[in-house]
């Protein structure tokens, strides 16, 4: 896969995020908690992992999920691959 | 002792996406059988169904859909409709409302297509819904956490007999003083390979793929089995004094019930409806009337050999020869979890309207047919009384009696 821009890795998560849990396109931005802004329980969550692991192409593991609070920390770790 | 009513009805169905034109429906006598195009089908010796006319993706947000097994969507749909219709509102004693909703086989499909992701695409990706979605109790949940019921969600799986069971608990549990409200009903959704190959080894399923229409004949003498349904009723039902003190409509009151086994086979009909007629019994002792004045029987009738004439025995043993029945499963196919509250409805509307819907396709009755049907055409019958019955694979058998208020 090209490398994507970290524009490009949040526009795929707002699209994953929009189809499985309905946050709006809009409100995904870096600064933004899962849990407390964007009401991502902890089942969505499972499902969003899948999702970005399908997308982009990365392995996302159990234990580093819980580090992934925020949009703008999912993106990093996309990011670095 | 305590008196229960029902003040609110919801239903989506093959006839209808709510109660009223799944009611135009049943009494203009339309067939909502089709044939069933799908390639999954094709192999199937019955390849007929009834369909919902409304899908819930019309109606659900899509989030919400993802979530739920279709059996819950519409489990979610036909409740909410009952509730608005009982003009009930989030200020209710929530501690005070219960739910009783079942499902006869729950989210078999759900299950069935989960497992080929796991096969296909390994563990990780099967949905972290799955349980939630599968699970025989997950109907009631959903309806019980929609409206934040807090007395007690139950869900009895008793097979085709289900949903009527479930109206008896419901009042049951308004009898016993646990609720003031309870939200009644089941749905089904298991139009699908797995179960429908499973029904039709059994030779349970009629195999008039030609005509769909046709296909659902109760009481018929070339009956050949059920046609798979898929659907969701619910009731909401209420203590009397609890519906008066807040202006309610009362549609019927629920005046008993019964509740039997039959001991007698895993998917056989005891051929005397032995255990059937207990529990027709049983619901016209409790509501303590005389058995003439149940006018009209929502017969079971599931367009099967067997089941259809042995109901009629029990009919005229434990009622008489007086009440007119019908088999509204002529159109709306065989609802199975969802067959005693969409019936349940019918007979409501039919005591409340004055109407008793038509046994379809009734063109050449059985030769030991005789008691009074409501054959093709509806029947204007002013009714003091009348009853649901349902009977499910397992011997389970119910009968629910409703009077006018």
């Amino acid at each position: 896969m090209a490398e994507l821009s970290r524009d490009e890795i949040r526009e795929g998560l707002a699209d994953i995020l929009e189809e499985v849990a309905g946050v709006n396109p809009d409100d995904v931005a870096d600064g933004k908690s899962f849990t407390e802004d964007l009401d991502v329980d902890s089942l969505a969550m499972v499902e969003v992992v899948v999702a970005a692991e399908e997308k982009f192409g990365v392995k996302i593991p159990d234990d580093e999920v819980a580090n992934l609070k925020t949009v703008g920390d999912a993106v990093s770790y996309i990011e670095k691959g | 002792m305590t008196e229960v009513v029902v003040t609110g009805l919801g239903a989506t169905t093959p006839l209808g996406g709510d109660v009223a034109s799944t009611w135009e429906g049943l009494v203009a006598g339309r067939s909502g059988v089709v044939a069933l195009t799908e390639e999954w089908a094709q192999e199937l010796p019955s390849r007929i169904a009834a369909q919902l006319v409304v899908d819930p993706s019309e109606v659900l947000p899509r989030v919400r859909l993802r979530r739920l097994d279709r059996s819950e969507q519409i489990a979610l749909i036909a409740s909410q409709q009952a509730w608005d219709d009982a003009g009930l509102s989030d200020d209710l004693d929530k501690e005070r409302l219960g739910v009783v909703f079942g499902s006869g086989i729950g989210g078999a499909l759900t299950l069935l297509e989960q497992d080929d992701i796991l096969e296909e695409k390994g563990p990780r990706r099967v949905s972290p819904f799955t349980v939630p979605m599968l699970m025989p109790n997950g109907p009631a949940a959903v309806v019980g956490l929609e409206f934040g019921a807090q007395a007690g969600v139950h869900a009895p799986t008793s097979a085709c007999a289900t949903s009527a069971e479930a109206i008896s608990w419901a009042a049951d549990m308004i009898r016993a003083g646990r609720a003031d409200v309870a939200v009644a009903g089941g749905s089904e959704a298991v139009i699908g390979g797995l179960p429908m190959a499973g029904f039709a080894s059994m030779k349970a399923m009629s195999t008039r793929n030609d005509e769909p229409e046709r296909a659902s004949r109760p009481w018929d003498a070339d009956r050949d089995g059920f046609v798979m349904g898929e659907g969701a009723g619910a009731l909401v039902l209420e203590r009397r004094e609890h519906a008066e003190a807040r202006g309610a409509r009362i549609y019927a009151v629920v005046a008993g019930s019964g509740l039997t086994s039959d001991g007698f086979d895993i998917v056989q009909p005891d051929p005397e409806c032995n255990g059937g007629g207990r529990a027709m019994r049983a619901a016209i002792r409790q509501a303590g009337i005389d058995r003439k004045d149940v006018g009209h029987v929502n017969a079971h009738a599931t367009s099967t050999p067997v089941g259809d004439m042995a109901e009629i025995k029990g009919v005229k043993r434990e009622i008489g020869e007086h009440p007119v029945l019908t088999g509204t499963k002529s159109m709306t196919g065989h609802l199975l979890g969802g067959a005693g509250a969409v019936e349940s409805i019918a007979t409501i509307m039919a005591l409340v309207e004055g109407v008793i819907p038509p046994t379809i396709n009734l063109e050449n009755p059985d030769p030991e047919l005789d008691l009074d049907v409501a054959a093709n055409e509806a029947r204007k019958v002013d009714l003091v009384a009348a009853m649901n019955t349902g009977f499910g694979f397992g011997g389970h058998n119910a009968a629910i009696l409703f009077t006018k208020p």
